[in-house]
């Protein structure tokens, strides 16, 4: 019997089983995907917002600047890529200098520090490579940028060394009610539960629908990005958006924590809530506005472009709430923007939200709040590096070339708790195939540590999703040499 | 720190062929850098045949190629590190690697050969939009998973790009059993060597489909179909052209691109067309005693050609390590004119030339019955009659001594006279 079984093992999910994992309080975190953050979590903007464009009195006013107030010492906790490096959102003309004055006085009103507005020469003092046409910036400087899926791996960790388990490619298709609380179907079994905490993202509609009367509606939400070579990394050094208007929002170019460089999102309502594909359409439209604010955008060096989908409502608000009909099942849906900024907030307010309705669990005394970080090898001294490589040899066999990541540090990502089992979730923790080849070099070495590590074929290793195979088979002279060693392994035995 | 007279960086076919050659001319102290598990480079995973035509004047696989010279490197006692990457190279010609046996170790060298090689152009590079499935290689990677690996990565495929890598994959999937259901190229004409279109794709009546690109990638978990539409002269795809193949694979091959992180966090003078160095008549870099060879300085068609550069390296580098190389010398710069794309080396200083001197240069069209000229100013110093000449082969245009010796001024130019079309 479990107290919480919370649905979803996005960057919400996880926030708030790691702040459960604070109080004795036996928690589960079930996911259909094969590995953490594998929803709307990995493919976003990556930003920490300062919070001046949510309405007063919406739960996102709410969250997003007691969120974002909360970054540091969270990923400091947590050892996660975390830059403060503040955002523009630029105007063109009257118009637009009008709305960031509007924006501006909500921003005090949410309560965000040191917000300014910049005339043009402060601009292009700040970001030389911005259009000369920008007539003016709303600077925000509390704005930052983040490894989103870095995060919520380690908050999953975090959480999971703490005491909560994590179920992985698993599908929750069927929830009871029972006297107890809940009987949850999830894959091939049947787990009881006090509370349930649905942060299914994209799916929290059908999962609130499993025992409740629809209440709401998920409307998936997509935005397509290019992602640039790390060479271009500074061309803007902070998050630089354009004035909302009423032909749209525009798109935001911004460095990456790993130092490259990205544009996007676009956005598209859609009806499938799986439809992550990009379009030729959407890609072009990113080209058309970058343009008009970054002329000269090096467009050329681009490495991938991705899409991720927003799980948005009509009501425009996240959603917060206890279902009025099944006491004890909490709804936390519609987490779109600002829900990356807002999360460690809402880890909070669902964890008070759950104490009025439990009222109350004891402490966890043992409760660790840091977790070790990622080695990344490149960035240590000469000195570091040596000696590393002489405790464990391992970290002198560089595998990928292009984001210089060793063995080591791939052996360490595999072994942790809630630890990568595929391609993709070596490329999110380590960086490997994350660089200018796309993994073209690393692929299949990483493939092969990774079979040795979880001691599988290595025909089973996929890229991403269960089904999203790499490999078809052995090649003939493969297969006849598998054959005769087989046969040398049967007269053996005779 | 341990210090060497020459350290080379890549043990592929032309890092080999430099540390062989400069070993001839006298340099005891070499050391050859490979960050792979064996010496060779991507010649180990090409094994059909077709290299050595000119440097051996007979067919050798890739691995036989590759065999030839790692022999003549153990025999001449050439020392080599396998498994070891380098990690930084600075103007002074210091060389920082790691690898599990030494751990982190610097070492100087009087001179540095760079023999890189280059990687792949990807998907992401191309932005070719659809879904991200699994099932999309580059034509090199599925080349090592069938060839190194012992592994197939689909059955059902279509290739983009007609490069020769993805010329011979086709052949190489279609032996294994997959079906290849067409080979799709952008441009209106292959990028490949003729001889590959022949014995890879006619040979097994594989369509190659020109003046065709890939629109869309449809699958959630793994590749389904492909999309593909015919392009107009500006290379968009016309609409009502679609046409989709059922597949589990797509393979992609286009284009390599010479790898030069270490050259440029190095500080070397990269030319923006070849994607590699900038190097002069030594095979010398814009930093003093740092060598280029091979794909790292442009993307070579034949190996052989890698080869023949890479000796030039070798050859000078030891001249450097002897002090022979005369440096403090104004150089004639060779400038890509009328249809010639660039020009290898971009620099010539005549005093370091021993007889002759070979320029390779690309093409920037399909030309027939076409003229390379070769002029300074308006002075002809060399004329040379071509009936073919295609980007995707490497041409190379020799200068006499008399040639040479004829230049007074600071550039010569390289420049296409097309007589008929």
């Amino acid at each position: 019997m479990y107290d919480v079984i919370i649905i979803g093992a996005g960057i919400i999910g996880t926030a708030i089983a790691r702040e459960l994992s604070k109080y004795q309080i036996k928690t589960i975190i079930v996911d259909k995907e094969n590995d953490i953050a594998n929803g709307t979590t990995k493919a976003n903007s990556a930003i920490v917002h300062a919070g001046y464009d949510a309405k007063r009195g919406t739960l996102k006013a709410e969250t997003n600047v007691a969120g974002n107030a909360m970054y540091e010492d969270l990923c400091n906790e947590l050892g996660v890529p975390f830059r403060r490096i503040g955002s523009f959102v630029v105007g063109f003309n009257e118009e637009d200098m009008s709305t960031l004055n509007e924006l501006y006085q909500e921003g005090v009103d949410n309560g965000v520090p040191n917000l300014k507005i910049l005339n043009k020469k402060q601009v292009k003092e700040m970001e030389p490579n911005l259009s000369d046409e920008i007539m003016g910036a709303l600077y925000a400087p509390s704005a930052g940028i983040v490894g989103p899926w870095e995060l919520a791996i380690a908050l999953a960790e975090n959480a999971a060394e703490n005491g909560v388990e994590i179920l992985l490619n698993t599908s929750v298709t069927a929830i009871e009610k029972n006297e107890e609380g809940f009987l949850v179907t999830a894959g091939d079994q049947r787990l009881k539960t006090k509370y349930i905490i649905n942060c299914a993202g994209l799916f929290a509609d059908e999962i609130n629908n499993m025992v409740n009367t629809p209440s709401f509606k998920i409307l998936p939400h997509r935005g397509e990005y290019n992602l640039f070579d790390k060479s271009v990394g500074d061309y803007v050094k902070r998050v630089i958006f354009q004035t909302p208007t009423k032909h749209g929002k525009g798109v935001l170019v911004l460095p990456t924590v790993h130092g490259n460089l990205l544009i996007g999102p676009t956005s598209d309502f859609i009806d499938d809530p799986e439809a992550t594909e990009t379009t030729k359409e959407g890609l072009q439209s990113l080209k058309e506005k970058t343009n008009s604010v970054v002329p000269n955008f090096p467009f050329h060096t681009v490495i991938t472009s991705f899409a991720g989908l927003r799980a948005k409502v009509a009501t425009n608000d996240f959603f917060i709430e206890e279902s009025k009909e099944s006491k004890g099942f909490i709804n936390v849906a519609a987490i779109d923007s600002p829900g990356l900024s807002a999360a460690p907030a809402i880890g909070e307010m669902v964890t008070k939200l759950l104490f009025g309705i439990a009222g109350g669990f004891d402490l966890n005394l043992s409760f660790n709040p840091t977790r070790r970080p990622n080695i990344n090898f490149m960035v240590l001294s000469d000195e570091e590096k040596a000696e590393l490589i002489q405790r464990d040899p391992r970290y002198g066999r560089v595998i990928c070339r292009c984001e210089s990541v060793t063995e080591g540090e791939i052996v360490d990502i595999i072994n942790r708790k809630a630890g990568a089992t595929n391609l993709d979730a070596i490329k999110r923790r380590a960086r490997a195939g994350a660089g200018r080849c796309q993994g073209g070099f690393c692929g299949p070495r990483v493939m092969e540590i990774l079979a040795r590590e979880l001691n599988v074929d290595i025909t089973s290793i996929v890229k991403d999703s269960k089904e999203s195979y790499i490999l078809t088979g052995p090649t003939k002279s493969n297969k006849n040499q598998e054959h005769s060693s087989q046969l040398v392994a049967v007269s053996l035995d005779n | 720190m341990i210090s060497y007279e020459v350290v080379i960086i890549g043990g592929g076919p032309a890092g080999l062929a430099a540390a062989i050659e400069a070993k001839n001319n006298g340099v005891n102290n070499i050391l050859v850098i490979e960050r792979d598990r064996e010496l060779g480079g991507i010649l180990q995973q090409c094994i059909h045949n077709g290299f050595g035509l000119h440097v051996f004047k007979e067919e050798l696989t890739g691995p036989e190629y590759a065999e030839r010279f790692i022999d003549e490197l153990k025999k001449q006692g050439i020392e080599y590190k396998l498994d070891t990457m380098v990690l930084d190279i600075t103007e002074d010609r210091q060389v920082s690697m790691i690898n599990t046996l030494d751990g982190f170790l610097k070492v100087e060298a009087k001179a540095v050969i760079l023999a890189m090689g280059c990687r792949e152009r990807t998907r992401g590079a191309i932005n070719i939009p659809g879904t991200r499935a699994s099932g999309i290689f580059t034509a090199g990677t599925a080349q090592r998973f069938a060839n190194m690996e012992g592994y197939m990565v689909g059955k059902d495929v279509v290739i983009l790009g007609s490069g020769d890598i993805g010329l011979i994959m086709a052949r190489r999937m279609t032996l294994e059993g997959a079906k290849v259901h067409a080979v799709v190229e952008l441009l209106p004409f292959s990028g490949g060597l003729t001889r590959n279109i022949v014995q890879c794709l006619d040979d097994f009546e594989i369509p190659l489909l020109l003046s065709h690109t890939v629109t869309n990638i449809i699958g959630k978990d793994r590749v389904e179909e492909i999309e593909i539409a015919q392009v107009d002269e500006k290379r968009r795809p016309i609409p009502g052209t679609e046409e989709r193949f059922k597949c589990d694979t797509l393979l992609l091959s286009v284009g390599l691109i010479p790898e030069n992180e270490l050259s440029k966090s190095a500080g070397i003078e990269l030319d923006p067309i070849t994607g590699g160095p900038v190097v002069n008549e030594s095979m010398e870099t814009s930093i003093e005693g740092i060598f280029a060879c091979g794909n790292v300085v442009h993307v070579h068609d034949l190996v052989d050609w890698v080869t023949e550069e890479s000796r030039r390296a070798g050859k000078n580098a030891a001249k450097y390590v002897r002090n022979q190389l005369v440096s403090k010398v104004e150089p004639i710069v060779t400038i890509a004119g009328k249809g010639v794309r660039y020009i290898v080396p971009q620099q010539i200083r005549i005093k370091n030339v021993e007889g002759k001197l070979d320029l390779m240069l690309r093409v920037d069209n399909v030309y027939h019955g076409a003229k390379l000229i070769i002029a300074e100013n308006d002075r002809l110093i060399k004329s040379i009659k071509k009936s073919h000449l295609a980007p995707g082969e490497m041409e190379s245009i020799t200068l006499s001594a008399k040639d040479l010796e004829g230049i007074t001024g600071k550039e010569i130019t390289v420049a296409l006279q097309v007589e008929e079309v």
